[in-house]
């Protein structure tokens, strides 16, 4: 616990619990419109970004946001337009990204290590002005997925409903990438490209076993995410692992927890009150 | 009650080159009930689909309410009801969830819900007889209890008219029923509705009018045609028995 008596292993700490919060809320809307990889696209190109920005001696986060903002608006069009090709053309975005980052940070002057603390993150050499980015961002994402969850909420479970209600659908959707890019470059922080996507999704995944409405799943997937942000820092720092793995290990034993949790529940409940066997409906045609 | 609702000059439609309609032109007055009736395949979809601008058409002219297609923007005077729910990415939303993405088009993107938006939403699951089911996750629900979903979701935004893509397509005989029902009420106090459907069954009574598609082309407009062949028995009401008895097999119990 005196760990986190240090500066350093606070904003470790902080910039952890507003990730675990804000990925989650975004990733809802993805996991609801079938994207949930999105996030693992977005991130290598995203590297490309970190590559760029070594290479220029400019802020690589910065740099980053830029890349991947571009990454994610390219998938949105191309998934807009709807064509066969489209998962080809991603592919292509992908592996163009990673390829692109680690062949820039290649030219640059820095080592493997700085390519490691984005690739899997690097939470516990957080600066004080990255702390300031990730929870001004963070918080943004956070007020923009609550405050638009009705109209969000309509563009992610039907696009063409949406339309026909005069929504500006295409506003929405942009709106998503762009938060899909902010999110997955402030969280490359803490897990890493390679591990941002399972913030995003598998509080969402673990939430929606056990609740009944988007709402509430919301809810609990914050919660969630949290949760799995907190521990996982703090086994981090008591068993001195990998923080970003960390908190990806924990996200997933508490969705392995919930599943069979879950499974004993409603069998338990099935046993204990046995159902009648389902009346069929009244046949609504005689068939001779 | 002349005032045009929705007008379709010379619409053509055509997906990759092939075309499914061809020269379509049709009006729908206000107050009118009116059917479309053709064949799978005869591109009674694709009308309505182009008649709210989600598929292009490639000549002609679309309006709805005086007010060329692609200058609309009063959707809210709209309640579409599609084909089925889409099955989304296995987030559960309960029905009231999906009902009031219905009063997005009254109330805007950004202003959160109100006291009109939530009784709106209650009138609109009493009136198809869901109110009871409002907290439960739609993916629990009934093809026919999801459709009624979809239609309360179209009347919560209280539009003036109703586009309906097969609303009673393997929708079970209760759920037709209350949906008849509910297409009554909405008529009654003034609205006009514009529906695809492969068989009218008990929307019959309630239909003024009936446009009939075939190949692409209107090949009827007017009076609702009567059925024929098996199709105009009187107890054939086309809901087709679910299979109740399962042959025994390693997995049933």
């Amino acid at each position: 616990m005196e760990l986190f008596q240090y500066p350093y292993m606070q904003r470790a700490l902080i910039g952890a619990l507003v990730i675990g919060l804000a990925a989650p809320a975004l990733g809802i809307y993805l996991v609801q419109r079938r994207l949930a990889l999105i996030g693992d696209g977005v991130g290598h190109v995203a590297l490309t970004g970190v590559g760029a920005g070594l290479l220029l001696n400019r802020s690589p986060v910065l740099v980053a946001v830029i890349a991947a903002t571009i990454g994610a608006v390219a998938i949105e069009i191309v998934r807009a337009r709807g064509r066969t090709s489209g998962d080809l053309a991603l592919a292509l975005l992908f592996y163009g990204g990673i390829a692109g980052g680690v062949l820039l940070v290649g030219l640059s002057d820095a080592t493997s290590a700085n390519l490691n603390a984005y690739l899997f993150g690097s939470l516990t050499t957080i600066s004080p002005a990255d702390l300031t980015t990730i929870a001004v961002l963070g918080a943004a994402i956070l007020v923009t997925m609550i405050a638009l969850r009705p109209a969000l909420f309509a563009v992610s479970h039907d696009e063409e409903y949406a339309r026909v209600s005069g929504l500006p659908v295409r506003t929405l959707n942009l709106l998503i990438a762009v938060a899909t890019a902010v999110t997955v470059t402030i969280a490359m922080r803490a897990v890493g490209v390679l591990l941002i996507s399972a913030l995003m999704v598998v509080p969402v995944a673990t939430a929606q076993q056990v609740t009944r409405g988007f709402r509430s799943t919301m809810a609990a997937a914050m919660a969630l995410g949290l949760f799995a942000a907190g521990t996982g820092v703090w086994v981090a720092a008591t068993a001195d692992t990998a923080p970003g793995a960390s908190v990806v290990l924990v996200a997933i034993a508490s969705f392995l927890v919930v599943a069979v949790a879950g499974g004993v529940w409603r069998t338990l409940r099935r046993r204990t009150t046995p159902t009648a066997a389902p009346t069929p409906e009244p046949h609504e045609v005689v068939l001779s | 009650m002349t005032t045009p609702v929705i007008t379709v000059e010379h619409g053509v439609v055509g997906y990759d080159g092939r075309p499914v309609l061809r020269d379509i032109s049709l009006t729908v007055t206000a107050g009118e009930v009116v059917a479309i009736l053709g064949a799978n395949g005869s591109g009674k979809s694709t009308l309505i689909r182009a008649v709210l601008g989600l598929v292009p058409i490639s000549a002609g002219s679309v309006t709805l309410f005086d007010r060329p297609l692609r200058r609309f923007r009063q959707w809210a005077r709209i309640g579409y009801v599609p084909q089925r729910l889409g099955a989304g990415g296995g987030v559960p939303a309960t029905v009231r969830e999906v009902v009031a993405s219905g009063r997005l088009a009254r109330r805007g993107v950004l202003r959160p819900p109100g006291r009109a938006d939530r009784a709106a939403v209650d009138a609109a699951l009493l009136a198809v007889g869901l109110a009871d089911r409002a907290g439960d996750p739609v993916s629990t629900l009934s093809g026919g209890q999801q459709q009624r979903t979809l239609i309360a979701r179209a009347l919560a935004g209280q539009p003036e008219l109703l586009v309906l893509d097969e609303p009673t397509a393997g929708v079970d005989a209760a759920s037709q029923e209350a949906f008849a029902g509910a297409l009554r009420d909405f008529v009654a106090d003034g609205g006009t509705v514009l529906l695809v459907a492969h068989e009218l069954g008990p929307l019959r009574p309630v239909i003024s009018r009936a446009v009939v598609v075939h190949e692409g082309r209107i090949a009827h407009d007017g009076a609702v045609p009567d059925p024929a062949g098996h199709h105009a028995e009187p107890d054939h009401d086309h809901v087709h028995p679910h299979c109740y008895d399962e042959p025994a097999g390693l997995w049933s119990n």
